[in-house]
């Protein structure tokens, strides 16, 4: 699609950088996530520390995830794709650095203070409001230089990868800022500008928009860029990506009202958010139709190609999750299931299985085609599909036996009408979920681990002229 | 990805290719299209009234019971413990009635949570003794040998750091919560009066300001009737140590208080308001 030439005009070196540091994020933050993970199934492992307790270390473990993994996955992954589709270098480069330095500043800081229990205590929202400013700089700093970069576009049209990430611009925006609006008492605690059920409605509109655009409007974008990049295929029908983003653009924000069913929200609130939930099932679908069927032709691909394969699985994973959400987003389902581990299981197919698989296959592709080099090892490539694959299987079904068994024996009566297991009881049978989980947890760091280092061998043998550079083939 | 590009054009009469066309216009519909869902669900409950009714009895925090909020956030308590009782018979047997809208209105944050590692907490004030939670918190597994929760014994070696109490107060008197000036400039005194530190001097002026009947802010007014008697103040050395004030005083403080304020009455049906019938007639 474009010549050697016109691709060492791209700027390069920002991308190289985020990708870097997010596989770095990757190996904390699931290090982190096995640690708290063990400290459920092995209490004695909170070492009486309150600096490692879980509940300082688990806003950490999902922080460093989220807006380090996925974050860096999004500003390296965007900046990449939006050159490659634009033709165009990216413009206001010294702004385009200020935000990923920002990013970083700003993630670094979150690891920094939640340990030591500064935090907003909403969830996925906890770093205190001076950490907010940072990160908000960045945000609009990446804005700018995104936009700007479209408007430089060489050709006519905006592609579709670019409309899912612009969604997530500005919904992240919204979201970020409202939710994030407080009242400072001093650097180390705020209060939220909102109460009650107020503060629980603005909190899960962030919080599920969160997922909803940062996870998945901006995953789908990646998706959208590498997928048919990766396969060498065009994106299977053009109508269904005009109607799936326009349709995921509209649907996803009303749903996030599913996390409050049977709450003290009010009840109308909560049927519209279930009904939303139910309806979202089909512009996702869209998206996980669209990227598989892109294959087409391809299949044979996944057979040899251990970095097409992440992103194959990741889509079945996405279509998987996507249709578990909406089953959870109705009240019944959810009344079972609420407060409950299906919540984590569920949450950990999306982030497990779609958001780092599709993250880990768009890195390796951009990791090969922007040192024009094989991997240092494909052989340690493959190992890392089946460990993360095998890893996040452990995990979810862990938490799906878990999570059911748990909502069942809350609800258990006998014959004379009593409950039949204490809630004690209830944690106790988790043990060995638990246990299974940090199992899971733990190859998905290991996995991660082995791809940071097959990435510094990569660079360091492409610095020493030993490396394999790509065909002609895999360059196109 | 050429072909891809052919594809646009008109779609059911609706020129999508002036659309991709257009950086502003296609930021435009985006910038609309994702705003519409909140505005319809997060808005509207500040205006209807019945989204929160009004039930005699809840309170703003005592400064001790701030303090001990203040910690509850800080250690993350709230990733593993529920304040929000759902209207099932199970919660209710095991847990109590099911949680009122008001009943967290003055929680900048809330506090609800959206996991039950460990029970829900909503009502868990006056479920145990004191010595019961100290010893839970310190050691759970001594009384409780399934848990899984971190020891907690630092709390009772920390003195309670009081710094920013005041502030805490006044940050949220300029909210929704109805602190008078009064209740802020004897901020130290009720704090030390609740822990039992001050040979129980000021006990009646702590009782006098937080179990009264009238509270108001910003020119609203919420007066209780005159045959509600409002809960009283739990008094004493939570951590059983009267000569300090600790960060176990303050936890226990606000443990003890959870879901005390409101006074459940038989034949009420504080579920159906929720349609719009007052929770009385």
């Amino acid at each position: 699609m474009s010549s050697v030439a016109e691709k060492e005009e791209y700027n390069y070196d920002i991308v190289k950088f985020c990708v870097i540091v997010g596989i770095m994020m990757g190996v904390l933050g699931t290090f982190v996530g096995t640690w708290i993970a063990s400290e459920l199934a092995f209490p004695f492992l909170n070492f009486d520390i309150a600096e490692i307790s879980f509940g300082r270390l688990r806003p950490v473990h999902t922080n460093v995830v989220i807006f380090g993994f996925g974050g860096f996955l999004l500003y390296g992954g965007g900046f990449y794709m939006v050159q490659h589709a634009t033709h165009a270098r990216v413009r206001f480069e010294k702004v385009a650095w200020a935000a990923v330095a920002l990013w970083l500043i700003g993630c670094l800081c979150v690891v920094a203070t939640l340990p030591f229990g500064m935090t907003q205590a909403k969830e996925y929202h906890e770093a205190e409001w001076w950490i907010d400013l940072i990160l908000a700089a960045s945000w609009v700093c990446m804005t700018i230089s995104f936009l700007a970069t479209i408007a430089a576009r060489k050709m006519s049209h905006i592609y579709v990868g670019l409309w899912f990430f612009m969604t997530m611009l500005f919904m992240v925006t919204y979201i970020f800022v409202f939710n994030g609006l407080c009242i400072p008492v001093d650097f180390t605690f705020s209060y939220s500008a909102y109460a009650g059920i107020h503060d629980a409605m603005t909190q899960w509109w962030w919080g599920h928009n969160a997922v909803g655009f940062f996870l998945t409007a901006g995953f789908i974008g990646i998706m959208y860029y590498f997928v048919p990049k990766h396969a060498n295929r065009p994106i299977y029908s053009y109508r269904l990506s005009v109607l799936h983003f326009w349709s995921l653009t509209f649907l996803y924000v009303w749903v996030g009202a599913h996390h409050l069913h049977y709450t003290a929200i009010p009840d109308w609130t909560l049927s519209l958010g279930a009904g939303m939930s139910v309806a979202l099932i089909f512009p996702s679908w869209g998206g996980m139709i669209n990227g598989m069927m892109t294959m087409s032709g391809a299949w044979d691909k996944i057979r040899t190609d251990p970095v097409m394969r992440f992103m194959v699985v990741a889509l079945a994973f996405y279509g998987m999750s996507t249709f578990e959400g909406p089953l959870m987003g109705t009240k019944s389902v959810n009344a079972l299931s609420h407060y409950t581990d299906w919540t984590v299981g569920h949450v950990h197919s999306g982030a497990l299985g779609w958001n780092a698989m599709i993250a880990i296959g768009a890195m390796y592709h951009m990791i090969t085609r922007m040192w024009n080099t094989e991997m240092w090892s494909s052989k340690l490539v493959n190992a890392h599909f089946w460990i993360h694959l095998t890893g996040a299987i452990f995990y979810i079904t862990a938490m799906w036996g878990s999570g059911v068994l748990q909502g069942l024996m809350w609800r258990a009566f006998d014959e004379y009408g009593n409950l039949v297991y204490t809630f004690a009881d209830s944690v106790a049978a988790m043990h060995p979920f638990y246990a299974l989980r940090a199992t899971g947890g733990f190859l998905v760091f290991t996995g991660l681990s082995i791809m940071l280092f097959n990435t510094l061998k990569t660079i360091s043998a492409v610095k020493a002229g030993t490396n394999v550079t790509l065909t002609a083939e895999a360059k196109a | 990805m050429s072909e891809y590009k052919k594809g646009g054009g008109m779609i059911r009469g609706i020129p999508h290719d002036t659309i991709e066309k257009s950086l502003p216009i296609l930021a435009t519909f985006v910038a609309i299209l994702v705003a519409v869902g909140g505005i319809v669900e997060v808005v509207p409950a500040y205006y209807l009234e019945d989204a929160e009714p009004e039930v005699e009895g809840v309170r703003p925090y005592t400064p001790l019971e701030l303090e001990g909020y203040a910690i509850f956030r800080r250690e993350g308590c709230f990733l593993c413990h529920s304040q929000m009782i759902r209207p099932f018979r199970d919660e209710k047997e095991r847990f109590g009635h099911f949680s009122l809208a008001v009943e967290s209105k003055f929680d900048h944050n809330y506090q609800w949570g959206s996991k039950r590692t460990g029970p829900d907490l909503a009502r868990l004030g006056g479920k145990y003794t004191d010595a019961w939670q100290i010893q839970h918190l310190r050691h759970p597994r001594s009384v409780v040998p399934e848990s899984v929760m971190p020891n907690y014994f630092f709390l009772e070696e920390r003195t309670l750091n009081t710094s920013l109490t005041k502030k805490r107060m006044e940050v949220l008197a300029m909210m929704n919560v109805p602190y008078s000036a009064d209740d802020i400039a004897n901020w130290e005194a009720d704090l030390k009066a609740q822990a039992g530190v001050d040979d129980g001097d000021g006990e009646d002026d702590l009782r006098a300001r937080y179990e009264r009947k009238t509270w108001e802010h910003d020119g609203q007014v919420i007066q209780w009737t005159d045959s509600f008697e409002p809960t009283p103040i739990n008094v004493r050395a939570f951590d059983g140590d009267a000569s300090d004030i600790t960060e176990m005083d303050a936890l226990i403080a606000y443990l003890q208080m959870l879901g005390t304020s409101v006074h459940f009455e038989e034949g009420v049906d504080y579920y159906h308001d929720k349609f719009g019938q007052p929770y009385r007639d």
